[in-house]
């Protein structure tokens, strides 16, 4: 038999190519291409009164300077506004290169090509800007009091105003027993992979056709968008996502002002043009997420039960909204989690401020989180309110108010952003719970923090749950090719940035197909191969992508059966497929090769190869009919497709136990658990890795990471000296504990796992700091100094 | 203005003598990765923080990014690629990162491989706090790092039982 690879720690394809340096990302691309670079605002907010390029044009070196003016047909338009909806009343989007105001510091205004990066950025220097100085928006509290407007046409800097109810949650909170109020702060932060965003860009003149790379998480996105802006039949566009480093949510946006300029300038220079993103680019140019504020009242019962929870909080948009409103609409979508308030109700006021743009940051990205790491702090922070209120453990509340096994699937009454209702499918919460409680030893912990309070030593200890809706449609699609040497091909058009589609592909097809996984060799990313999909997002590659190859794989393996049968004068029925031969079941002595298979399935068989030359022997084809009968197609492939009609519910639980150092109110972490569901997991192994992931994010915005805006809307940590993105000393070893609930709504019954690892981390944290302080924690990520000073002022106050 | 004047570089990279006529700008990270194509060598910030280019220079662990070409050269430089077997296997540290999930986007990898590789020489035997230590200089947006110090200590593990490394 072959072994099954579903399911096992199967190492991955991708790797003996990437650790030998033989990796292939964007800027390891197009050597001799021509460079871009660009001139940026270092204003937040401002007009451009003049550019004056008189010093810049005597750069040797130098092949052209474009501002807006240069800018022509459609890419002298405003950028798409990808996702619109009825909530977001005043959607704006920038230009590709700003037109007269620049609305947030980094945004583009001058576009330079030249011989090489280091002459272009000479270029760059030598171009002098003269600006209005306009007063800027920053933070939440300024757009709120509206004194100065980011967009002059949208009043109040409001773009979008949302309120959803289930229940009347106010009557219901003003007649509870018991009531509580909240106001609780995330602040701003970044995807931050690795690798910046790039572009490269051929045009082919004698074709008319034009070839672009970027290190996107939607190829197809990309090739659509400039198809439309270069006003390009689709056909003559193609899109690929080479090896690209890390993306989270940052580069699922598209068209980025690059993706469109890039290929305009390869086409207007007829000759092929790069741009490499640098670090500080990325910072004041690529998007940010997270910063929200939240306002909570909820009543509940003597048990803790909450019986109403009305929500109100407003949402940093940044300067554009092309990505829509997403992440407030998940925010207001995903807080409940796992529990079943008996009523709620949720208002959110998105507003405009003169800041980077915002983009589902995982909890939404790469595999990681968008707007669901402020939903669960919120719902985290208030339970863990009413249980210090009714003097309860932590744990007993949530399980008050967890939505029970037997009740699934769940309706929550709400809409969720695939604008379908929001149903969770599967999971079982109190498992998760005792199985969490068990692993890091809740129940014994006063024993614990006795032990270290005897030292000196002050310690506690966080909870936190969170449910993650995975998977999400439209669809993704899958094609799968037997070639005559025995190798099999399989594309799918979503994208990898690091979550070993390359291995997790190739194990489903080996399954379905019978074949070694040496075998199986799998293309993401490339619309010449592939050309409709999503992207890779919100954890919905594994899902979609992998469901859909299933069932190609599956159109595949039937059609092999059945010409199998005709060749060995057998009902398919009879047949199975191990280790790449077909065989009768019981008689091994009948059998014939899938390769060979792959030759008789083209009536066209010239000898190239021994497989064909094996094929003389078979006789299939009925001669009544044509070669290709009506209903068939020579070759031996499938392609299908994958469309669910929900989205699938992953859950998941973290503790933490944290030391917070007298002095100097650091923080350190004792321990880290994680319990997760994810349905059916195809390789552990790389689950695991995508939760470590995902905690070191959750960390990092928890405890050091944030986007410091100073009050004239400069970024005052634009680089990895500043922006303390933590290195291996201050992440902690992450125990997972695991449980399957697969999955009713696909056939492999799998959901995502991708953003497992990063929601709950605000959450957690905050619920261990407050545990081991004794005092609220209201806003996160909180510094060691900030922690230090609220100290203060607590002892003061006391 | 005038072009550039250009400065050959010589450098024996991975054992073969190779050389380009470069400005005096030129960081040695773009020497190796645009005027020598071996694009191994990654680069991540290009202010001396995240480690992704890091190169050994004559067995050294040093960051390609804030050094000029011309100013190393003459010297002998290893990569990411000059560390694969002579036979074309992986090399013991790329191994161990293989075996141990140590990469995801593998975008850092090269990075923390050439910095590992020098560092088992000089500690062939760290504990797991040492391994953490060893790789505290290099960021991994990814990965938590978990899986990298478990292939330090997979590397460790590869070289007392004699598994074949040729650097
Ligand atoms: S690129 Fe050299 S240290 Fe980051
Ligand atoms: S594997 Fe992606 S940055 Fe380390």
């Amino acid at each position: 038999m072959t072994t099954k690879s579903f399911g096992e720690p199967i190492l991955r394809k991708e790797d003996p190519r990437l650790v030998s340096g033989q990796g292939r990302y964007l800027d390891d691309l197009g050597h001799d291409a021509l460079a871009a670079a660009f001139l940026r605002s270092p204003h937040a907010s401002a007009r451009i009164l003049d550019i004056d390029v008189t010093d810049a044009l005597e750069v040797p070196g130098l092949i052209g300077i474009y501002t807006y003016e240069d800018l022509e047909g459609r890419v002298a338009e405003p950028l798409p506004l990808l996702i619109p909806h009825p909530a977001l009343l005043n959607g704006r989007t920038g230009y590709p290169l700003a037109n007269e105001y620049v609305r947030h510091v980094g945004e583009a205004i001058v576009m330079v090509i030249a011989e090489d990066r280091y002459v272009a950025e000479d270029v760059v220097d030598l171009i002098k800007v003269s600006y209005e100085i306009l007063k800027p928006v920053v933070g939440i509290e300024n757009a709120k009091a509206a004194h100065n407007a980011v967009h002059p046409s949208v009043p109040n800097n409001v773009s979008a105003h949302s309120v959803k109810e289930v229940g009347d949650a106010r009557a219901m909170i003003e007649s509870a027993p018991h009531k509580l109020s909240l106001d609780l702060f995330i602040e701003r932060s970044a995807c931050s992979p690795l690798e910046g965003k790039g572009v490269y860009a051929i045009w082919e003149e004698d074709s008319q056709e034009l070839r672009l790379w970027s290190s996107t998480q939607t190829s197809t996105g990309v090739r659509a968008a400039v198809a439309a802006k270069l006003d390009l039949p689709l056909q003559k566009v193609e899109c690929i996502a080479p090896d690209v480093g890390g993306g989270f949510g940052v580069k699922i946006m598209h068209p980025w002002p690059e993706e469109v300029l890039i290929p305009w300038a390869a086409r207007k220079l007829k000759r092929p043009v790069k741009w490499s993103e640098d670090r500080r680019e990325h910072f004041i140019s690529s998007a940010h997420e997270r910063a929200q504020e939240h306002h909570i009242e909820v009543g509940f019962d003597e048990e803790g039960r909450i019986l109403g929870l009305d929500v109100t909080f407003f949402h940093d948009n940044g300067a554009y909204t092309p990505y829509g409103i997403i992440i407030p609409l998940i925010t207001s979508t995903q807080l409940l989690g796992p529990y079943k308030p008996a009523s709620y109700r949720v208002e959110f006021t998105s507003l405009f401020t003169n800041t980077v743009l915002v983009i589902p940051y995982r909890g939404a990205g790469r595999p990681r989180g968008a707007g669901r790491p402020q939903g669960v702090f919120a719902m985290e922070r208030t339970v863990d309110a009413i249980a210090k209120y009714l003097k309860l453990d932590r744990t007993v509340v949530r399980e008050r108010n967890f939505i029970q096994p037997h009740e699934m699937p769940y309706d929550l009454g709400l809409i969720f952003q695939d604008g379908r209702p929001l149903e969770y499918d599967s999971g079982d919460f109190p498992a998760s719970m005792a199985m969490l409680k068990k692993m890091v030893g809740w129940d014994d912990f006063e024993t614990m923090r006795s032990e270290y309070a005897a030292m000196g030593r002050k310690i506690g200890i966080g909870v936190a749950c969170y449910v993650e809706g995975t998977g999400v449609g439209p669809y993704e699609g899958g094609f799968v090719q037997v070639e005559t040497s025995g190798r099999i091909n399989v594309a799918t058009g979503l994208t990898s940035q690091g979550q070993g589609h390359q291995t997790v592909f190739a194990q489903i097809v080996a399954d379905e197909l019978g074949v070694p996984i040496e075998d199986v060799f799998v293309t993401t990313g490339d619309t010449r191969r592939f050309p409709y999909a999503v992207g890779t997002f919100a954890s919905r590659a594994a899902v979609m992508s992998g469901n859909a190859i299933a069932l190609a794989a599956r159109q595949v393996r039937d059609k092999a059966l059945r010409l199998a049968g005709e060749a060995l004068e057998c009902d398919p029925q009879d047949l199975e497929i191990v280790d790449g031969i077909i065989r009768v079941k019981g008689d091994h002595t009948k059998s014939i090769a899938l390769k060979t298979v792959a030759v008789l399935s083209n009536p066209l068989r010239y000898a190239f190869d021994e497989s064909a030359k094996a094929a003389t022997q078979f006789a299939v084809g009925d001669t009544s009919k044509p070669p290709v009968p009506e209903d068939q197609e020579p070759g031996l492939e499938g392609k299908d497709y994958y469309s669910p009609m929900a989205s699938t519910f992953a859950n998941g639980m973290h503790a933490v136990i944290i030391e917070i150092l007298p002095e100097t109110a650091e923080v350190k972490i004792l321990r880290y658990v994680v319990v997760h569901d994810c349905g059916r997991v195809i390789n552990p192994m790389i689950v695991e890795g995508q939760i470590h992931g995902g905690v070191a994010q959750g960390v990092a915005g928890a405890l050091y990471e944030r986007m410091a805006y100073d009050e004239s809307g400069q970024l005052q940590n634009a680089s990895f000296m500043d922006f303390l993105m933590p290195y291996s000393t201050e992440i902690p070893t992450v125990e997972a504990g695991h449980l399957e609930t697969p999955s009713p709504l696909n056939p492999l019954g799998i959901k995502g796992a991708g953003e497992a690892g990063v929601i709950p981390g605000s959450a957690v944290f905050a619920s261990a700091i407050e545990d081991a302080e004794g005092f609220e924690i209201r806003r996160m990520p909180i510094s060691p100094s900030e922690l230090w000073e609220l100290r203060r002022t607590m002892k003061e106050n006391a | 203005m005038n072009p550039e004047e250009l400065f050959l570089v010589e450098l024996t990279v991975n054992g073969t003598p190779l050389s380009a006529r470069v400005p005096a700008r030129r960081l040695l990270s773009d020497f190796l990765r645009h005027d020598l194509r071996l694009t191994g060598t990654h680069v991540g910030c290009e202010h001396g923080v995240c480690g992704a280019c890091t190169i050994l220079l004559e067995g050294k662990p040093v960051r390609g990014c804030l050094i000029f070409a011309v100013s190393v050269a003459g010297s002998a430089v290893t990569t990411v690629e000059g560390l694969v077997n002579n036979d074309g296997t992986l090399g013991v540290v790329q191994r161990a990162f293989h075996e141990s999930h140590g990469l995801q986007c593998g975008f850092c990898t090269p990075g923390f491989i050439t910095t590992i590789h020098a560092y088992l020489k000089e500690n062939p035997h760290p504990t797991e706090e040492e391994a953490r230590e060893a790789i505290a200089g290099n960021l991994c947006r990814c990965t938590g790092y978990q899986n990298i110090i478990k292939s330090v200590l997979r590397a460790a593990e590869l070289i007392d039982s004699g598994v074949r490394d040729d650097h």
